[in-house]
């Protein structure tokens, strides 16, 4: 088990490496020159030059990568040109949000996904199943920024019960636990939970009728365990699997919902990565790309030690 | 004789899943006495292994449909509610399987397996059915008793996983014993060890068991009785002596005739039974064997054939008994 996480861990460095060189590339491959957005339109040549050597876009692509790639080993992703703050702290706030959001996204989704995807499972092919299933669908193929603006106009324009965007009253952007930052989150959750919460039951209601058509289902009612003490085993059966499913959704969450955060304008890494885009602010770009890529593998790498220590059958 | 330990009279099972209703099994009758083995052979689909699972009520609810009655030790099987049916299942009976990688929870160590059975069954504590666990896979000879209790079933050979499902199957000191082709899924050399072990459990034990085969050589290694199944139904049924020596039933003459024996040389042909066997959802009037007997005529293929004593304790569902009986002089 230990030699298996340590063998994990180093297999992850040459990964770490191969996302540190294809977040440079992809920034620098992309159309448009980054001092466009501080420099005045009718900035003469000689500034444009001097602006270039400060930021240091006028060395080579590979001198460029290892002065960036050394910096951020020492956590300075250097500084966002837009803003001109420090892009780890930009970075490092967003991702709290993201985070945040993220999580409860998904444990709503897990919940919910589980729930629908063991009924459909159990009774599957009964009208039931066809319900549950109908709401899997309905979360993997929704569009969840129109989903968002549904929810939004509900129950923010016509109810008044949840506020409709930001992440606290007055626009602040610092997290608080209470119940009034609690009712900023709610929205933003419910939509972003929806696609965990179909894969997650769809994902769920195959395994469960997979392992229930088993044989070992049959000897373990032979053996005189009630139907809850096989459910028991159902669930320690589908675990891994479901629980990997689980943990590459939050992957996906963390750095996939630029749209659901622009629609809550939530000030998460969603927004920053559309605010950098739209900017060429290029060091935030690079900054918040790299750090989400990071938090994938970590987690991913987590899953898998998690996924071994349950399932006996994957070779440590 | 005293009242049999496992009665099944007129057993029916069918299946309402399909389009059309398939009767598995039709009219099965079978006892068996305190610590008597008896073998159930027939070829795939001849019924056996539902049969089998009918006496535990395994067959699937909402998709299967019994009739008639199963008394073990005195207690209709039929009528037990869930709470009755749990406590008989791997307490009073016990089951073992044919491919037992398949019928083992693969995420459970075997010990964990054994344990929880035993709780499910007594109130004892962790330790203690620990304690038996390990006592069982001694008493099945599994070498390294103790750190086999941690393994996992794909950890474990398949002979060694056949005694720990054995092991597992007498946890709770059943009194009788369903095996179902238990020695299917074995090495041929692995497959005599089991069953040498089963009829030395069944001695020390004093088990009733009720054993599931296509190989007659293992029937009649293990089983005092045998009963051969055709299409849903017994066909004959004998002491394992007498239905090898005088089978009766032209079916099981057939199957006797299509064993590969010591006298064979090479190139001869194998005698095997012309046809198919029926489809069970679209079963004849007759015998259901009749299309491809020999000896059949109209009066076969009419109604359906009454199960008769020809001998004590030998019995056999055909019309031309007389024919058969020549046959075997013969």
């Amino acid at each position: 088990m230990l030699g298996y996480s340590l063998r994990r861990i180093i297999y992850t460095a040459p990964v770490l490496f191969g996302v540190s060189v294809v977040c440079f590339a992809l920034v620098h491959i992309s159309p448009g020159d980054p001092l466009i957005s501080i420099l005045p339109a009718d900035a003469s040549v000689e500034l444009q030059d001097r602006l270039r050597v400060l930021y240091g876009f006028d060395r080579s692509y590979p001198e460029q990568f290892i002065l960036w790639l050394g910096r951020a080993l020492q956590g300075d992703l250097g500084t966002s040109i837009a803003t001109g703050r420090p892009v780890t702290t930009e970075v490092m706030r967003a991702v709290g949000n993201t985070l945040m959001l993220a999580s409860v996204a998904t444990v709503i989704g897990f919940v919910l996904g589980c729930f629908f995807g063991f009924v459909a499972g159990y009774f599957s092919n009964s009208p039931l199943d066809k319900a549950a299933s109908a709401a899997a669908v309905f979360g993997v193929s929704v569009p969840h920024y129109w989903l968002g603006m549904v929810l939004v106009i509900i129950f923010s324009a016509q109810l008044g019960w949840l506020p409709a965007a930001g992440a606290g009253p007055g626009g602040s952007s610092q997290w608080k636990f209470d119940l009034e930052h609690l009712s900023y989150m709610v929205l933003p959750a419910i939509t972003m939970s929806v696609i965990p919460m179909g894969i997650i039951a769809r994902t769920v209601r195959a395994l469960v009728a997979e392992i229930l058509a088993q044989e070992f289902v049959i000897g373990l009612r032979a053996r005189g365990l009630s139907e809850f003490g096989v459910f028991m085993h159902v669930v320690k059966n589908a675990a891994p699997t479901a629980l990997a499913v689980m943990g590459v959704q939050l992957g996906y969450l963390l750095g996939g919902s630029i749209l659901i955060e622009t629609v809550f304008s939530w000030p998460g890494t969603g927004m920053l990565l559309n605010s950098a885009i739209f900017q060429r602010d290029l060091p935030l770009l690079q900054g918040t790309i790299l750090v989400l890529a990071l938090f994938f593998v970590v987690l991913n790498l987590v899953v898998d030690i998690m996924q071994s220590a349950l399932d006996p059958r994957i070779k440590r | 004789m005293t009242a049999p330990f496992l009665s099944i009279r007129n057993l029916g099972v069918t299946f309402t899943g399909g389009t059309r209703p398939v009767r598995a099994v039709n009219d099965v009758s079978l006892d068996i006495a305190e610590g008597e083995a008896v073998a159930l052979i027939g070829e795939s689909g001849s019924g056996k292994s539902v049969t089998m699972r009918a006496v535990m009520r395994l067959n699937p609810e909402k998709r299967s449909k019994l009739d008639g009655q199963i008394l073990v030790g005195g207690r209709d099987v039929m009528g037990m509610n869930a709470r009755q049916l749990s406590a008989f299942r791997g307490g009073e009976a016990a089951m073992i399987f044919q491919e037992p990688l398949l019928a083992l929870d693969p995420v459970y160590t075997l010990g964990d397996q054994i344990v929880e059975s035993i709780r499910r069954h007594e109130t004892i504590s962790r330790e203690d059915a620990r304690a038996r666990a390990l006592d069982l896979f001694d008493r099945v000879r599994i070498p390294s008793a103790k750190s086999r209790l941690d393994n996992y079933p794909h950890e474990m050979s398949g002979g060694m996983r056949q005694r720990a499902m054995i092991a597992l199957a007498l946890a709770c000191r059943p009194k009788l014993l369903l095996a179902d082709e238990p020695t299917t899924a074995l090495d041929a050399t692995v497959q005599i060890q089991v069953l040498l072990l089963l009829r030395e459990l069944q001695r020390d034990l004093g088990l009733s068991i009720l054993f599931v085969t296509h190989d007659i050589g293992a029937a009649i290694e293990v089983a005092d009785r045998i009963a051969v199944m055709y299409a849903g139904q017994i066909v004959e049924q004998a002491s394992a002596r007498d239905l090898i020596r005088s089978p009766r039933h032209p079916y099981t003459l057939g199957l006797l005739k299509s064993r590969a024996h010591d006298a064979m040389v090479k190139g001869v042909k194998l005698d095997a039974i012309p046809g198919a066997p029926p489809d069970l959802a679209n079963l004849p009037a007759g015998c259901p064997f009749a299309p491809r007997c020999t000896l059949a005529d109209a009066g076969c293929r009419n109604q359906p054939i009454a199960i008769q004593d020809i001998a004590p304790g030998h019995l056999a569902r055909c019309r031309r008994l007389d024919k058969t009986a020549l046959q075997n002089a013969g």
